[in-house]
């Protein structure tokens, strides 16, 4: 990222970054060619990000759709070792991490250790849950008859998720680990103008062993490309969150557009028609896991 | 094939005692609409007229909550859990004590085989009662998350092919959980949930707790309108399924959906075939096949479709059609006129794409609604018959070679409601129970239903389960950190 003081003339010319979307594994521009300025807390140039389009966001759900089956398929174990080698790959890059973080949020340095800790946390966290998750949520059902019945949770397929507009990590992972922790696979429409973190957050990502297509981070803006994912027919869920603050949104339009094919959906916090961020530090619970859980239920009969 | 001949052994209808009109439930007594109409409810097996009751106003849909909204704030949101699974232990009781009672009006208004309505709808609809009572106390050991609550009042539509049964499902773990009700039956078999009324007055139920409104698409749209409903709960098709999911967006209004389906009814060449016939006849001949988890794609593993084909033709050919208060019946009446021409028309769309079409060719009744058990093979994935849910006595079968085939036909529907697998390998029915995108899957059996078990789709199948630990997370809210 940039530093944003002038370089003295003895000093090094630092190698800054471009920041570009996350689809499939691959980190491309946007298709549309387009990018946007993204400024600091106090309104000072950052970076460039790319300005995702609908093309780029129907492009992610193709990659998630395709990463879903293998994902979905592996063990729990195995998704509970990669969701916390992100938290080991994170935790290697701090430094980044909490000076993005401050840079975006406009955060004291403490603070923003603060918040990359518990985004850092929150995998961990996560990575626990993977192979918890069916006995939990499942189990032997004793059905008045002679039959072995069992419930057990299964993923419910490609989750869109609106990333929440003032937590730009740590509301991004709060949102995004437990959809993918049980084998969901994730197009994720980052903080429009805090998108920095998400992009760095991708890299760890790619670097620590998900599979390219689990998550699939797309910057822009969210007005514009939020309503092509909640109307694609090939997403099964969407995660609101992010409509909390974002510019020109009504979440029940969104909501109203995903009711098409029958998406699970998340509603952002609040009440009434109103939409709140809520505040990310609070230790999670299970909810945002079950909202992209399906339960099956099979029946065999039992006999000598 | 010799057939036995059966003398006919009528239910006696003595039992059942119809008013010549009803008026609606709400607040624990029958009122007059403000501002509804009436229509008939009728016998579909004879078209005889049985009753007239109320197509309910929004003013009505009105009282109704209001009495709901009383009964929570007043009552029963307030009452231990312990004396709400009281009355609940009391319904399902006087269920069992009114079962025949029950079994006879389910057959008449709607058409169903009395041997199914006395053996299936009835006592299942009791033991949803039984199980749900007591839950009512045990909520937070049902690992629903902190402080599970009542959402308040919740709003109940309910479909014709299992009138009893489907408000048992709805009312039983919305009351286990404290919440009150204002149900709609469905237009067609309402006669059930009216006498149901009787049975929550005769268990003291407090007034309002349950409120049955009858009437059409508009009183349920009131309902799911109502700005003072907190949840929603509705069994139907999926065209209004997702009707109602547009109505609620961008409310706080909750809803489970539980929608249409088109299951596979896989049959692997190693499967125990005069079981597996059984299987097929159940899963799509149940009930005429108004099952919304019906196996109506039989996919058939193709060195032995030939086979089996005739096994299935010959039996159907055993099926009694006819009179559903005789004992002996197999398949009843279509519940109605207007799903009858649906069918009809699906089968005619059927026959026009190609697919070879079979019947067992029975004599039908001269008066009612009546449709033969049918079988269309050579039926490919683009049919209609084969992508739309028929809702009647018609069977879609196709042919595969290998697994991943059956799983890929299998899943290829917005549907995701059941699924059934026949084979004699233990490890073929586990793996294909992973890869089956549906809720239910039935390996070597189907149709099965328990108050235990977790019932409800993936996809356009709807949301939330019903049955189980699981169905009653749907009536509560929990402590959420976001």
């Amino acid at each position: 990222m940039p530093t944003n003081q002038r370089t003295a003339t003895d000093a090094r010319v630092d190698v800054r970054k471009t920041y570009k979307l996350y689809i499939g594994g691959k980190f491309p521009r946007s298709e549309s060619g387009r990018s946007y300025e993204v400024l600091d807390g106090r309104g000072r140039f950052l970076a460039n990000a790319s300005q995702g389009s609908r093309k780029d966001a129907r492009d992610a759900v193709v990659a998630a759709r395709a990463a879903f089956p293998k994902w979905a398929g592996a063990t729990a174990y195995n998704r509970g070792q990669v969701l916390y080698r992100v938290a080991e790959v994170m935790e290697g890059r701090r430094a980044q991490f909490v000076a993005e973080v401050r840079a975006s949020e406009g955060l004291t340095e403490r603070r923003a250790e603060a918040v990359v800790n518990a985004a850092i946390d929150r995998w961990v966290w996560y990575a626990g849950w993977t192979d918890k998750l069916a006995q939990v949520l499942g189990g032997l059902n004793p059905v008045a008859g002679p039959y072995f019945d069992i419930s057990a949770p299964e993923p419910t397929g490609v989750v869109g998720v609106l990333a929440p507009q003032r937590s730009s990590l740590l509301g991004l992972v709060s949102v995004v680990a437990p959809v993918i922790a049980s084998g969901n696979t994730a197009v994720v429409l980052t903080s429009e103008l805090r998108p920095l973190p998400a992009i760095t957050l991708s890299e760890a990502l790619a670097t620590s062993d998900v599979p390219g297509g689990v998550v699939n981070l797309i910057t822009g803006r969210t007005a514009e490309v939020a309503p092509w994912i909640a109307s694609h027919r090939d997403v099964n869920a969407i995660d609101l969150a992010g409509a909390a603050e974002a510019e020109g949104i009504a979440w029940g339009d969104l909501e109203l557009a995903a009711a098409e094919n029958l998406k699970r959906v998340v509603r952002p916090a609040g009440e009434g028609s109103d939409a709140v961020e809520p505040d990310w530090t609070r230790t999670p619970d299970m909810s945002r896991m079950t909202a992209f859980l399906e339960t099956k239920t099979v029946w065999h009969p039992k006999g000598r | 094939m010799a057939k036995f001949e059966y003398a006919p052994a009528p239910e006696s209808r003595a039992v059942v005692d119809l008013a010549p009109s009803y008026g609606l439930f709400i607040n624990g007594e029958f009122t007059e609409s403000q501002g509804g109409s009436a229509f008939k409810t009728v016998n579909p097996a004879t078209e005889e007229v049985l009753s007239e009751v109320t197509d309910a106003s929004a003013a009505d849909v009105d009282r109704a909550v209001a009495a709901a909204r009383r009964a929570y704030n007043g009552v029963w949101g307030r009452m231990s859990g312990a004396d709400r699974g009281k009355y609940l232990f009391r319904i399902a009781r006087i269920l069992q004590e009114r079962a025949r009672e029950f079994a006879v009006l389910e057959t008449l208004d709607n058409g169903k085989p009395i041997k199914e309505s006395r053996d299936v709808d009835v006592p299942l609809a009791a033991a949803h009662f039984f199980y749900h009572a007591g839950w009512a106390d045990k909520l937070e050991y049902a690992g629903l998350g902190t402080n599970p609550r009542a959402h308040g009042v919740v709003g109940q539509v309910i479909p014709w092919n299992f009138p009893l049964l489907m408000l048992a499902w709805k009312i039983a773990p919305a009351l286990a959980t404290g919440n009150t009700v204002v149900l709609k039956p469905a237009e067609t078999t309402p006669l059930t949930a009216l006498l149901f009324a009787d049975v929550v007055q005769q268990a003291d139920l407090p007034p309002g707790v349950v409120n049955i409104v009858t009437g059409a698409g508009a009183t349920g749209q009131a309902i799911v309108d109502h700005p003072d409903i907190d949840k929603l709960a509705f069994t139907g098709s999926t065209g209004v399924g997702k009707m109602i999911a547009r109505s609620i967006a961008g409310t706080r209004k909750k809803a489970t959906l539980e929608l249409g389906g088109k299951a596979a009814n896989i049959i692997f060449e190693d499967a125990a075939i005069d079981q597996a016939v059984e299987g097929i006849v159940n899963g799509i001949f149940f009930n005429q096949g108004h099952v919304c988890c019906a196996g109506s794609r039989l996919l058939v593993q193709e060195n032995i479709a030939e086979d089996l084909e005739r096994r299935l033709k010959r039996r159907l050919q055993t099926l009694r059609v006819g009179d559903p208060l005789d004992k002996n019946t197999d398949v009843g009446a279509i519940n109605s006129k207007a799903q009858l021409s649906r069918i009809t028309e699906l089968t005619a769309a059927g026959e026009a794409e190609g697919a070879e079409r079979w019947d067992n060719g029975c004599e039908l009744p001269a008066k009612g609604f009546w449709f033969r058990p049918t079988v269309f093979t050579g039926v490919s994935q683009g049919h209609r018959i084969a992508q739309e849910e028929i809702f009647g006595p018609v069977l879609s079968v196709l042919t595969f070679r290998t697994p991943q085939e059956a799983v890929a036909k299998a899943n290829n529907t917005p549907y995701g409601l059941s699924a059934g697998v026949w084979t004699e390998k233990g490890s073929r029915i586990l793996w294909m129970a992973d890869q089956l995108r549906a809720g239910v899957v039935w390996a070597n059996t189907f149709n099965k239903f328990d108050p235990t078990s977790p019932f409800g789709g993936y996809k356009e199948s709807g949301y939330g389960r019903e049955g189980g630990r699981h169905g009653l997370s749907a009536y509560v809210t929990t402590e959420s950190n976001g």
